[in-house]
């Protein structure tokens, strides 16, 4: 069924469609709808779950790790400040292990307020021991909650689906709706193996020694190196039921490429347009879109990236004191390996400000006219 | 006809309290009239220790630790989680510390006790943050020595009164309670249980060492507290008809003071303003037993 639908109501669909049974959540510009819509969808009866309207984002957090450890699907969602709030919790779900999965719509931080787009919010919670993913439209947006829910059940980890404010959030886009059926070939009950019960009664993330927490924060590295191989089954999966595929990064025209334009989320469908037209003009240039921030997809960026002449990364987010956090990820892959290009960085975009192709091909034109990257980041912009 | 006080021990020997602890004494009796279908929330407080580190633990019943300010929100979500589950006769309790519900935890336990979420919520109440060496919290008595409140620079101002707060929220079952007084402490649990909401019980529960008190005196000292009416022992139904369910004795403040290092610093004239504020909230509560009830 085609509906043409808000990135956040895709994002509701999908959570109805995956048959969550415990939601908690908090309202927050711009994420609101997708709770607004699964209110409509617990009260008419379409979804049979229970729909926690809780007094914080911290409070969401808590709740839905408390559900998901008595065993049941769990959802939150949240965006920017409120996933701030959750940090602490953020940490839990993930060292407990819970199959937990959340939206968070990007936007900027405050101060200064300010609601829209911008990936420092998610991108500031790398080290929680979250997958994250970025989806560049609506389609991607339900598909890839369906596709957390798979992964985090299959390796034990918490999921985070992230798309920009606005440009996805509120935007409009023909979305094909699985049916219940094909959704439910995919994504089975979910059946943990140990959770909170009288009958078998277990004490749930307590004290431990340092004799232990060690393992099991090798355990977590473990189960995030797993992720590849379990993606790309998901996705093969995925893909026989509902003939789209999604891998952890899309290398488009990268094969005969020299300048290779590496972008996330929405940022990436203005470089599809750029490309098309550099390419028409005979400049040998693609796009690495990376959707997996965590696990970072090393081996698949050093694929797609080796003999390249240039990388340049388009990065809506900034790490104060050091540049664009996809550039800096990126050149950890890279660094030491023989073969690899010179990257460079333009943080643009803060905020909410327009990526146009235009602004892009700027981008470009800006990396190319350098011999080598004499700087960690370049604006790209700023009005002086 | 049950027994007044269970057999049942649903708290094992090998748990890491201290000698005369009333957090051990008070979860004992709680979870002998919870009985054994009881999932218990866990914050952050001496109870993450007591129950014991991995792999132990001495409780029979599931335990989900969860962060220190989190109850509230824990609480629903495992109570939201069984009831999709199709299960609702298992209960859900929290048994979280004074700081843990009076200062880092009142958000989540508001939120919780606003939806009226069918949980039990215990306070067991020591006073301070003992767990990480006798802090001040909100539910430090006015001019108690803590370690952030040394002789020389006493807490200043009463205890909050959590009771009325919880009354405010107009939740089904709110009371008082005290580990000296466990008939009564067991016979509120068990009423509780059968109110569809939210229950609170607020159950004194002395620290020796954070009380400067020797571990044999805990019991009397607990006693003592309600005796001179620093600590009364009532019930609130639907926030608005009281109760009173231990008759206090005819004894000053000082009987009480007396015995713990803690006031040791005190002057007369500190024990008399004590003793001021205390005989006015005894008024205060008796004519709360007295007001207007809704319905």
């Amino acid at each position: 069924m085609k509906k043409v639908i808000m990135g956040n109501h895709a994002a509701s669909w999908a959570v109805m469609l995956s048959r969550v049974q415990v939601i908690s959540a908090y309202p927050i510009t711009p994420q609101t709808q997708i709770v607004e819509e699964l209110s409509e969808m617990c009260g008419d009866g379409r979804l049979a779950a229970k729909f926690l309207k809780v007094e914080s984002e911290h409070s969401a957090m808590a709740s839905v790790i408390a559900a998901s450890a008595t065993g049941v699907r769990a959802f939150t969602a949240t965006s920017a400040n409120g996933l701030a709030l959750m940090h602490e919790l953020l940490h839990w779900a993930a060292g407990a292990r819970l199959p937990v999965v959340m939206v968070n719509v990007n936007r900027a931080m405050a101060p200064g307020w300010n609601i829209w787009a911008d990936q420092s919010d998610s991108l500031s919670q790398r080290d929680t021991g979250w997958i994250q993913i970025y989806a560049e439209d609506n389609q991607e947006v339900l598909d890839s909650v369906l596709m957390a829910y798979r992964l985090a059940e299959i390796v034990r980890l918490p999921v985070m689906v992230c798309y920009d404010a606005f440009f996805l959030s509120h935007t409009y886009e023909p979305v094909d709706i699985p049916s219940p059926d094909m959704v439910d070939r995919y994504l089975p009950p979910y059946q943990p193996e140990i959770f909170l019960d009288p009958q078998a009664p277990h004490s749930f993330f307590g004290l431990v020694m340092p004799d232990v927490y060690m393992e099991m924060r090798y355990k977590m590295q473990q189960a995030m190196e797993r992720v590849p191989a379990v993606a790309a089954q998901a996705a093969d999966e995925f893909a026989a039921i509902f003939g789209r595929r999604y891998d952890m990064v899309e290398a488009i025209e990268c094969d005969d490429a020299e300048t290779v334009l590496v972008t996330s989320s929405t940022t990436t469908s203005p470089a599809r347009v750029l490309i098309k037209q550099l390419r028409a003009e005979g400049k040998k240039i693609g796009v690495l879109k990376l959707r997996f921030f965590r696990p970072f997809p090393t081996d698949e960026v050093r694929r797609a990236l080796k003999g390249k002449k240039r990388v340049v990364v388009v990065d809506r987010n900034i790490s104060f004191g050091k540049g664009g956090i996809w550039a800096d990820e990126l050149r950890g892959a890279l660094a030491g390996r023989p073969g690899m290009p010179q990257v460079y960085d333009f943080v643009t975009g803060l905020g909410g400000r327009d990526i146009t192709p235009n602004l892009l091909a700027e981008i470009v034109a800006d990396a190319e006219a350098r011999k080598t990257p004499d700087r960690l980041l370049y604006w790209k912009g700023v009005n002086q | 006809m049950r027994d007044a006080y269970p057999r049942e021990e649903l708290m094992m020997s090998g748990h890491l309290a201290c000698q005369g602890c009333g957090g051990a004494s008070a979860m004992r009796h709680v979870l002998k009239a919870m009985g054994p279908d009881t999932i218990v929330v866990q914050p952050a407080c001496c109870w993450t220790i007591i129950s014991g580190q991995f792999p132990y633990s001495a409780l029979k019943v599931p335990i989900l630790h969860t962060a220190f300010e989190t109850s509230g929100a824990a609480l629903a979500g495992v109570r939201a989680a069984l009831d999709m589950k199709g299960d609702t006769t298992t209960q859900v309790m929290a048994f979280a510390g004074d700081g843990g519900t009076f200062d880092i935890g009142l958000q989540s336990l508001s939120g919780a006790a606003e939806r009226n979420e069918d949980v039990m919520y215990f306070c067991y109440d020591n006073e301070a943050y003992m767990n990480t060496g006798v802090q001040r919290s909100g539910a430090t008595p006015d001019k108690a020595w803590t370690t952030t409140t040394p002789a020389s620079a006493p807490k200043t101002g009463p205890k909050k009164n959590m009771i009325q707060i919880l009354a405010g929220h107009k939740i089904p079952y709110a009371a008082t309670a005290n580990v000296a007084f466990p008939e009564d402490l067991i016979a509120k649990v068990r009423k509780a249980r059968d109110i569809r909401g939210t229950k609170f019980i607020h159950i004194l529960s002395p620290c020796p060492p954070g009380w400067k008190i020797s571990s044999e005196q805990s019991i009397e000292i607990a006693r003592l507290a309600t005796y001179t009416k620093v600590f009364p022992i009532y019930e609130v139904f639907r926030g608005e008809e009281y109760h009173i369910n231990i008759e206090p004795r005819d004894l000053p403040v000082f009987e009480y003071l007396k015995l713990q290092g803690r006031f040791r610093h005190l002057s007369q004239e500190d024990v008399d303003e004590i003793q001021k504020r205390v005989d006015y909230e005894w008024r205060i509560l008796l004519a709360k037993t007295m007001q207007e009830r809704f319905d």
